[in-house]
């Protein structure tokens, strides 16, 4: 297709994603290095229904005007980046130089909110990714051996799990897991624990906001393993039972990589959406035993003291977190892409 | 004589008593919009400031539990989005802080000379919001559960903790008590309240350099996780909506709930006629060998809008005055202690009254206190899980509250 084309075809596309995406960000980006102006203080009293005291309050009229001057607030650089509340530069230091042992490092780095955050939802992500593609391409699997009249059903039953609404879906296995809710007294009577509960427990915690990461997403991959399943050249895997190449082998030498970009993409798609992971934590409550990174952004927006810039600062580390974790697999698309040129 | 037309003045009377109805509270015209929390009290006020609407008025309104997300941009916009926003001890200072709301000194001049004193809430001698209801965190009690363990009403919370290890160890319940401890808001409450008891000080006078890192902060701490330690496991998760109906369900001897929740609790709804007949609501306890209880004063009111036109201000002012008249505290009496005369304490006040007049502080409106309180909310957890120590805590605290302040230029 001539040059001119292809750039009239992909002009609104291109319009919208500069105009939706790139400028935002960008004016996310700038936001994270300023701060608010100094406020000034100044004494007044205060009376209310049970007494009058005297207490500090904001001074409006020096305020605004600096306010006007400086609209974006003051420049503060690099340092909302290396402050506590995100790469902690100096207080990395100050345990580095004051633990006795990798433990004792480990330990003071996790006291840190967004070392304890990244932590979780790296662990979130490289769990429940691999076990959602290994899950849902044994359901496909699965449901394209089932006879045709069941196929239908059993479609729509495997979706469902991505169809209820994230919150929605927390909210139910929140109170299911609960000490007094079926899921919960059911594992009491497993493990003949009558203390056991799932919510009180850190481990526990993650092992169930993993397990509900996994059932929510399985079936996206799912369904599209289930459409690359459609495509397997039939004759390569007759030729393969000919050969008397087993059910298993035929999947791992023919099906398998007759899919590998489709793998390839869910992979890309897992690990972009569950470094993002937030609904769970927010619909189980579970916010005192796991953060991430997304959470901390809304936390920071949450409540009467709204910190934008702290704010801005984690949302450009989440952007570039996520293309570190994209770059191993754009790099083997890349390099797939240049075989299949050359 | 002449046939008088009785038709056309017929119509005209019912004209005239319509628009006279329409003009209910003597407002003619004007946009008004409510921005409140998501509770009876403020419903009851909400709905009777609502009758001032037709004929040229406008009304709107918007409950939410998110209030505090929205009411700074809402109210940054010009045209404001809300014309009246009901508030709180904390929830006033942002809107202070931004310059969102007007003074209303001339506008009680002019409709509002019966209003009482302690209804007007002033800062350097501005009225910036009228206050129609108290409320504050106080003790509930189950008076027959005491009565079976051979324990009085605790005064002190070193009370309620023998009185909780004597319900367990009689095997009559497990996990006698519950606070607010969820680790958002409420759990940095419940260090306030704590703090207070505790006679402790937040900030170096004149400054905002946090001053919590003391030795009443590690018995705030302490206290809180003893309490934890008769709370079911799960009192991560308990606010107030999880908790009112474990205690309506007879699960729980004593709790630490607002005031607020105390008509919910006391009502024929949810619960047997045991329970509610024994349910007490008494004073917070004091703690520590301090003098006053361990509780913070909160008062609600509503507060006007500065970016919206003198009409709709005049308009929602007198509205809301409407929402907080005699006869509206007639019909709703129970749902909260209201400021206003015509109120009549009743059973569900009793803790709030107590609370107040055992000298409780009010919670501080300083315009840092949100940063200091929502760093507590944050760090608290790792302590009551038993992560960290005390001392660890109360620096992290100390650390979080100062990054926030940094940055919102208060330090």
């Amino acid at each position: 297709m001539p040059h001119r084309t292809f750039i009239y075809f992909i002009l609104p596309s291109l319009l919208s994603m500069i105009l939706l995406i790139a400028v935002p960000v960008f004016s996310v980006i700038v936001q994270s290095f300023f701060v608010e102006h100094e406020q000034v203080l100044i004494e007044v009293e205060n009376c209310n229904p049970f007494k009058c005291v005297k207490s500090l309050s904001v001074d409006q009229q020096a305020g605004a005007k600096l306010r006007q001057e400086a609209p974006l607030g003051r420049f503060n650089g690099i340092n909302t980046y290396t402050n506590r509340n995100h790469l902690a530069f100096d207080e990395v230091a100050l345990a580095w130089m004051e633990s006795k042992s990798l433990v004792d490092f480990g330990a003071k780095l996790l006291n840190l909110p967004f070392y304890k955050a990244l932590l979780f939802t790296l662990t979130y992500t490289f769990i429940v990714s691999p076990f959602v593609l290994i899950f849902g391409l044994a359901i496909a699997l699965g449901v394209n051996g089932l006879p045709k009249f069941v196929k239908g059903p059993s479609i729509f039953v495997s979706l469902l799990p991505m169809i209820v609404t994230p919150l929605i879906g927390s909210l139910i296995l929140f109170w299911m897991i609960d000490a007094k809710g079926i899921l919960g007294s059911t594992l009491q009577l497993i493990f003949d624990d009558n203390n056991l509960s799932l919510k009180a427990s850190m481990p526990l915690t993650w092992v169930m906001l993993i397990v509900y990461g996994i059932w929510h997403s399985t079936p996206f991959a799912f369904i599209v393993l289930y459409a690359g399943l459609q495509t397997v050249p039939q004759e390569t895997l007759e030729a393969a039972s000919i050969d008397g190449a087993t059910r298993w082998e035929r999947i791992r030498h023919v099906t398998v990589p007759h899919m590998v970009p489709l793998i390839i993409f869910i992979t890309l798609m897992q690990l972009m959406d569950n470094f993002r992971v937030f609904e769970p934590i927010v619909g189980f409550s579970a916010s005192a035993k796991a953060t991430s990174l997304s959470w901390i952004i809304f936390n920071d927006l949450h409540g009467d003291s709204k910190l934008f810039g702290s704010a801005a600062a984690s949302s450009i580390m989440t952007i570039i977190g996520v293309m570190i974790l994209l770059m191993p697999v754009l790099i083997r698309s890349w390099k797939n892409f240049n075989i299949k040129l050359h | 004589m002449k046939k008088i037309k009785i038709l056309p003045l017929v119509f005209a009377g019912i004209i005239i008593m319509g628009s006279s109805a329409f003009a209910k509270c003597g407002i003619n015209s004007g946009k008004i919009s409510v921005l409140a929390n998501d509770f009876p009290a403020l419903h009851a006020v909400v709905s009777t400031a609502e009758e001032c609407a037709g004929g040229g008025v406008t009304f709107s309104k918007n409950h939410t539990a998110k209030h505090l997300e929205i009411s700074v941009p809402a109210l940054t916009a010009n045209p404001a989005q809300y014309s009246v926003k009901i508030v709180a001890n904390s929830s006033i200072v942002p809107l202070l802080n931004n310059d969102l709301i007007r003074p209303l000194n001339d506008l009680v001049a002019k409709y509002g000379q019966h209003l009482k004193k302690n209804q007007l809430i002033t800062v350097d001698g501005k009225i910036m919001a009228i206050a129609f209801m108290a409320n504050a965190q106080h003790l509930f009690v189950r008076k027959d559960i005491l009565d079976q363990v051979g324990h009085d009403i605790p005064k002190t919370y070193e009370e309620v903790l023998a009185a909780c290890k004597a319900i367990r160890d009689a095997g009559i319940m497990q996990y006698p008590f519950a606070m607010l401890s969820k680790p958002d808001w409420n759990l940095g409450e419940e260090f306030v309240n704590m703090y207070l008891g505790h006679g402790g000080v937040f900030f170096k006078p004149g400054s905002a350099e946090p001053a919590v890192n003391n030795k009443k902060g590690v018995a705030t701490l302490k206290m809180l996780k003893a309490l934890t330690s008769y709370s079911n496991p799960d009192f991560l998760t308990f606010n107030s909506a999880t908790v009112a109906p474990i205690w309506e369900a007879g699960n729980l001897a004593l709790a630490e709930l607002w005031g607020s929740t105390g008509g919910q609790i006391l009502d024929a709804k949810g619960s047997t006629e045991k329970i509610t007949s024994n349910t007490l609501l008494v004073s917070a306890p004091r703690v520590g060998g301090g003098k006053i209880p361990a509780s913070s004063l909160w008062w609600d009111g509503f507060t006007i809008a500065r970016n919206i036109s003198e009409k709709d201000a005049e308009a929602s002012f007198r509205a809301m005055l409407h929402g907080i008249s005699d006869e509206m505290v007639k019909k709703n009496n129970d749902k909260s202690v209201w400021l206003m005369d015509a109120y009549v304490p009743g059973k569900a006040a009793a803790g709030v009254f107590a609370t107040a007049s055992g000298g409780s502080q009010p919670y501080p409106m300083l315009p840092y206190m949100g940063i200091l309180h929502m760093a507590s909310s944050k760090e608290l957890p790792d302590f009551l899980q038993g992560n960290e120590s005390a001392e660890q805590t109360l620096a992290d605290i100390e650390a979080a509250y100062i990054s926030g302040a940094k940055e919102k230029g208060f330090l």
